[in-house]
């Protein structure tokens, strides 16, 4: 099946190649122009990074079916900027920025900007339009690599959502020096302390909760494990090895995976040979974590005093934002010039403005506001918390908090604004209201007095629905396949009859099913109070249960396991081990061999299956009465002289295993089991069978009478074979008072 | 110091056979010539702690041990000897001796610890953090994990050598994890919610549990009241505090009150006075135990705190055959601080009436008792021999622990080996990793390797 599976991806990715080569040519003469140069400068190499400007996740829709999430404005700036400017202030030489959603949109943004021209900073972009996921976009970049080789070694890898004002040169340094030493170190992360919340179990970055184990003398990774808040499995499982090989470890929960890899080029190449690795993390680290590939090593990264976080989703959207304005990025703030940004005026209580807004004399413009150039703000106004980008016209008395105002957007009077996102060009009509957590698209139009309500998506675009389906959907990029979607959606702008009210434009996006509960956690909006209360009952709730999971002795504990994995087992065993002896019984009847044989092979089985012999005894008998009924019959009568017969012909082989009393009700428990369920057929000849199955010798009186004796306790439903054999086991009685002392004896001693 | 002290003697262990005897109990096993009970005794003496009961497993081991104890320190401390049913465990020996207790907290020891840990720094970070259990730890002894040595094939067998794995905070104050005996062969399974509240984790597996508690005497018997199945402190109780820390249950409204409320409302009391002292003291950060308590209302937590020892103490339990030539040898020879001897020059203990016939050699770490006489041209290396022996001539005793009154015979050599007391050893036995048992006749010339002589 690999095999299979490893043809049909090759196939694809040579498609890829060939499709691709001729975008990236332009990108690539400069470098092949300066490997002569490097050669000669083996000892220092450069410093390169790659950038993936492609988050290969749907979390930012309808947001990024217009626009790249790379360049989606954080603060005003697009995100791509404050990774750029922070790997140049940082010392990277070269970063190679891979495109694949609305690639176009990226480079003439890349072209436009003074990034391409930039003195110190060699910015070149990769094309792809097939890639979905980080692992293609490796693999991807390993193929071009063959053929230029423009990385010469250790690179940083970054998503393009990145905001970090990090030192890079010791850590590459010390990565490269810690290669020097174990070859196989070829990977650093940085992490970065953070601790989740105790109710929601998520960093506020709105990621999940991380649990990670580091070796505290080498800072070597062994375990890594994101959480997704899933109480039924509240405990961690740490490898034995792991302990062993370690005398001690640490294990975080309070860590945050900034997402910074300093990396070593048999990365790629490790992305290149494992053609299912698509996520960096779940995939990768877990690989080479768990599957200990050719003993490679990841080591972490701890930052302290700077700055690193990756945005996500929304609600990272929000956090960082907010640090930017509290100046935790800095230099990376509004008031300061680093990518070609306009840069603000900082006034009091973190107050951004532009030198050109016009405020209103009676606007309550309040603390860490962010208001952007050529923006006129109404009289009235309350704005608070919030970020408005250029361009926008806000009419009077309207009240905005917590939210993100992009470029360009209209407010008419009397709006109310709350925790949102609201994209360019975006007409919001007078009193219209925005509940929590609302992300309305580019050019959306809400009607007038309209409410959205709470975590609604609207966008001019009608939701895709065919990806819904879409198992892959993780990582299957949203924006990658957008361009198919637009092309298929024609971009309804005409269709007016909307769901924002009778004169707005855009459609409400459905939250599909699963993650209608988790909205609220990934939004802009804080977390209301009644969702936390209800999460404290539900831990509450959960802790009672764990309890009685919990056993409750550490030696009870070892036999408890001991005791569900010897019951557990056997159940699933016991059914592919009565398949596995019918099998061999068939052959035994069909190719005609001995009974020696037969039992010798169904003793193996019992040995590799670690059965009973009164488990053999059931499976033997089972797979007789199977054939009996299997071969053709037309009546009753026939099908008992077919098992007649089958069992008279293999009693050798069932005699084998029915020598005790216990085998032999085995037997006849089984043919019970079998007369009730799989072979109803065999019902009204249940005694018949058991009068055989005594001729034959291979039941005991004994173990009928044991068995009648069980059975008389049982319910009413139960005896219905015991009733039909109410006459055998009669004469049966009768037959034995004739030598009634001997067998009172044996009976006690049974 | 208001703590009990509960010395756990054990009886006739098992696993020291045929050292133990129904003459000697585990407890009264002499290392470098004193019995084992008598280092704790010590150790317990010199952090003031005097209020001792020792718990023996059956009546007759209690006769010997109490005997003991009545003519060695009567006078210096105050020592209350209990007799319990055998095999019913630490934790049943505790349920029995209940009634005994009466302090706020009690110090719990192993009787056959040999250290120089003060139990007093125990009792003391107990007390600071006002925990419901402390355990002491300590690092691996330097003479390596007692079970695992090299002699006595015998023992291999027994037991490998037996760790713990042990999680603690971020301080290493406070025990979030410990995991002993047959769980650390499986997969270690750690329980999210606690790590979670404590942000890090330490998971230690170099450390050990050296048998050395501390606890709240209301939540000790508490527990042992309601989980009428736990038979071992270390594996069953211990392990219980730690995983419901977070969620107490040893204070459950109901129970206080039948339990002569010194559950409920004395938790609360006492929460509120830590909280009230430490804002007084102004001494630390609040722990993450009142951090999740505070988040979550009706919630209760207790703590479970440990006290790691330095890494140059030493702390060996004499619980095997190994064991205890290990303790032997390292009292004489390494930790000999603790033997409570004065060494010669030569870092040897000849007592003044013992006598050694011409060309005998006594090497250094090496100790014979009171009254032992060795003849000509033996040799004695890192060996103990204990009072009243007769050794002939031509003997070497390497590595060896020879008890009272033992008779060796001329030409004999001893390697690894334990011969008791009464013993006798013929003319040119060969030993090598052998235990020989009180009273026992080897018969003369023979060579053996890794047995045990005892009677049938």
């Amino acid at each position: 099946m690999g095999a299979q599976k490893k043809g049909e991806m090759g196939a694809q990715k040579k498609g890829d190649v060939g499709a691709l080569k001729k975008g990236d040519v332009g990108a690539q003469k400069k470098g092949g122009a300066r490997v002569s140069d490097e050669s000669e400068e083996q000892s220092r190499q450069r410093l390169q990074a790659i950038l993936l400007a492609d988050s290969f996740t749907t979390k930012f829709r309808p947001v990024t079916l217009e626009r790249p999430k790379v360049l989606l404005p954080l603060v005003n700036v697009p995100m791509i900027d404050y990774t750029l400017a922070w790997l140049e202030s940082a010392g990277i030489e070269e970063v190679f920025v891979f495109c694949c959603a609305h690639s176009t949109q990226v480079i003439d943004y890349l072209k436009n900007s003074e990034w391409y021209s930039h003195p110190s900073l060699l910015v070149r972009t990769i094309e792809s339009h097939k890639s979905i996921s980080a692992g293609d976009a490796l693999r991807f970049i390993y193929e071009q690599e063959a053929e230029t080789s423009q990385i010469q070694g250790d690179f940083v890898l970054v998503s393009g959502d990145t905001v970090s004002n990090m030192p890079l040169a010791d850590l590459i340094q010390e990565h490269r020096e810690r290669k020097k030493k174990d070859e196989k170190a070829i990977m650093t992360m940085v992490i970065k302390q953070s601790k989740p919340s105790p109710l929601t179990h998520q960093s506020r970055l709105g990621t999940d909760q991380l649990f990670i184990a580091v070796d505290p003398l080498t800072k070597q990774l062994l375990y890594y494990e994101e959480d997704k808040i899933d109480h039924a499995r509240g405990t961690i499982c740490l490898d034995k090895s792991l302990l062993d090989s370690n005398p001690s470890v640490l294990l975080y929960n309070d860590m945050q995976d900034c997402y910074i890899d300093i990396c070593s080029p048999e990365v790629l190449s490790l992305f290149e040979d494992n053609f299912d690795y698509q996520h960096l993390r779940r995939h990768f680290v877990k690989g080479v974590l768990v599957d200990d590939i050719m003993g490679y090593k990841i080591f972490t990264h701890e930052i302290h005093s700077s700055y690193a976080a990756r945005i996500d989703n929304f609600r990272s959207y929000d956090t960082v934002s907010k640090d930017i304005i509290q100046r935790w990025t800095y230099p990376y703030v509004p008031d300061i010039n680093f990518s070609g940004n306009r840069p603000l005026k900082l006034g009091r209580q973190g107050m951004y403005r532009a030198s050109d807004a016009i405020l209103s004399r009676s606007a309550d413009v309040g603390s860490s506001t962010v208001i952007g150039y050529g923006t006129e703000i109404g009289s009235g106004d309350k704005i608070l918390n919030s970020v408005i980008g250029n361009g926008c016209s806000i009419g009077s008395n309207v009240v905005i908090e917590g939210s993100y105002i992009w470029n360009n957007v209209t407010i008419e009077d009397g709006c109310e604004i709350r925790n949102a996102i609201v994209c360019d060009d975006v007409k919001i009509r007078a009193g219209a209201v925005l509940q929590p957590g609302v992300v309305l698209s580019f050019k959306v139009d809400v009607g007038r007095d309209f409410i959205v309500p709470a975590y609604s998506k609207v966008s001019l675009l009608q939701q895709p629905t065919k990806e819904d389906s879409d198992e892959e959907l993780e990582y299957a990029d949203s924006s990658s396949g957008t361009a198919d979607h637009l092309s298929g959606l024609n971009l309804q702008m005409e269709s007016k009859a909307s769901e924002l009210g009778p004169d707005g434009a855009g459609y409400i996006w459905e939250v599909c099913e699963g993650a209608r509960d988790e909205e609220w956690k990934h939004s802009v909006a804080p977390i209301p109070e009644d969702k936390l209360a209800e999460i404290t009952q539900a831990m509450d709730d959960d802790d009672i249960e764990d309890e009685s999971v919990v056993p409750t002795s550490g030696e009870l504990k070892s036999d408890a396991d001991s005791i569900n994995t010897d019951l557990n087992d056997p159940v699933d065993d016991y059914g592919y081990f009565e398949r596995e002896v019918e099998g061999t019984f068939l052959r035994a009847v069909e190719e005609g061999f001995a009974v020696d044989l037969a039992i010798l092979e169904i003793n193996s089985l019992r040995l590799s299956y670690n059965m009973e012999s009164a488990d053999c005894a059931g499976a033997t008998f089972y797979s007789m009465m199977k054939l009996a009924v299997d071969t053709p019959h037309n009546s009753a009568g026939e099908l008992l002289r077919n098992a007649a017969s089958i069992m008279t012909k293999y009693k050798g082989l069932l005699g084998f295993y029915v020598k005790q009393i216990d085998e032999q009700i085995e037997v006849i428990m089984k043919l019970e089991e079998m007369c009730q369920e799989t072979a109803r057929e065999l019902g009204p000849l249940f005694s018949q069978i058991l009068r055989v199955l005594y001729n034959i010798d291979v039941l005991e009186e004994d173990a009928i009478l044991r068995w009648a004796e069980e059975k008389a306790g049982a319910d009413e439903a139960d005896k219905v074979y015991l009733q039909q054999c109410e006459p055998f086991i009669q004469w049966l009685k009768e037959a034995e008072e004739e030598d009634e002392t001997e067998d009172e004896e044996e009976e006690e001693d049974g | 110091m208001d703590y009990q002290v509960v010395i756990l003697a054990g009886g006739f262990s098992s696993n020291l056979v045929p050292l133990v005897s129904k003459e000697v109990p585990k407890a009264l096993l002499p290392v470098a010539n004193r019995p084992v009970l008598s280092y704790v005794l010590d150790l317990l003496e010199s952090s003031n702690l005097k209020d001792l009961i020792v718990v023996v497993e059956g009546e007759d081991a209690a006769l010997k041990v109490g005997g003991w104890i009545s003519s060695a320190c009567v006078d210096r401390l105050h020592v209350e000897v209990a007799a319990v049913a055998e095999n019913v465990g630490t934790a049943g020996a505790l349920r029995a001796i209940a009634h005994h207790l009466t302090a706020k907290d009690i110090l719990i020891v192993s009787g056959d610890i040999v250290s120089d840990i003060s139990p007093g720094a125990v009792a003391a970070t107990h007390r600071r953090h006002d925990a419901s259990v402390t355990a002491m730890l300590c690092t691996e002894p330097v003479s390596g994990p007692s079970e695992s040595g090299g002699a006595g094939g015998k023992d291999k067998s027994k037991k490998p050598a037996c760790y713990d794995i042990i999680g603690l905070d971020s301080s290493k104050q406070f025990l979030l994890y410990i995991a002993t005996g047959a769980e650390i062969k499986k997969d270690t399974r750690l329980k999210k919610s606690i790590l979670c509240a404590a942000g890090k984790m330490e998971i230690r597996s170099d450390l050990m549990d050296s048998h050395l508690y501390a606890f709240k005497r209301s939540v000790l018997q508490e527990v042992l009241d309601q989980k009428p199945t736990f038979r071992s402190l270390k594996q069953d109780v211990l392990p219980y505090l730690v995983r419901t820390q977070l969620k107490s249950e040893v204070f459950s409204d109901e129970k206080s009150v039948e339990e002569n409320g010194n559950g409920n409302g004395k938790n609360n009391m006492q929460s509120n006075e830590v909280v009230l002292s430490q804002i007084l003291s102004n001494a630390s950060l609040p722990s993450f135990h009142q951090v999740y308590e505070s988040g979550l209302n009706s919630r209760k937590t207790h703590k479970c705190c440990v006290y790691i020892a330095d890494e140059s103490k030493y702390c060996v339990r004499l619980n095997s055959i190994q064991a205890f030539m290990d303790v032997n040898r390292d009292v004489i020879g390494d930790a000999n601080h603790l033997s409570g001897y004065s060494f010669s020059a030569h870092h040897n203990i000849v007592h003044p009436s013992a006598e050694l016939g011409s060309k005998t050699t006594v090497g250094p770490h090496c100790m014979l008792g009171e009254g032992s006489q060795v003849g000509d041209k033996c040799s004695v290396k890192r060996s103990v021999i204990g009072r009243h022996c007769r050794i002939g001539s031509n003997v070497k005793v390497v590595n060896s622990v020879v008890m009272d009154h033992v008779t060796i015979g001329d030409g004999c050599s001893i390697q690894g080996s334990v011969i008791c007391s009464n013993a006798q050893l013929q003319e040119r036995v060969a030993l090598r990793d052998c235990q020989v048992e009180a009273g026992y006749v080897v018969c003369a010339g023979g060579e053996h390797k890794g047995e045990t002589f005892a009677r049938k």
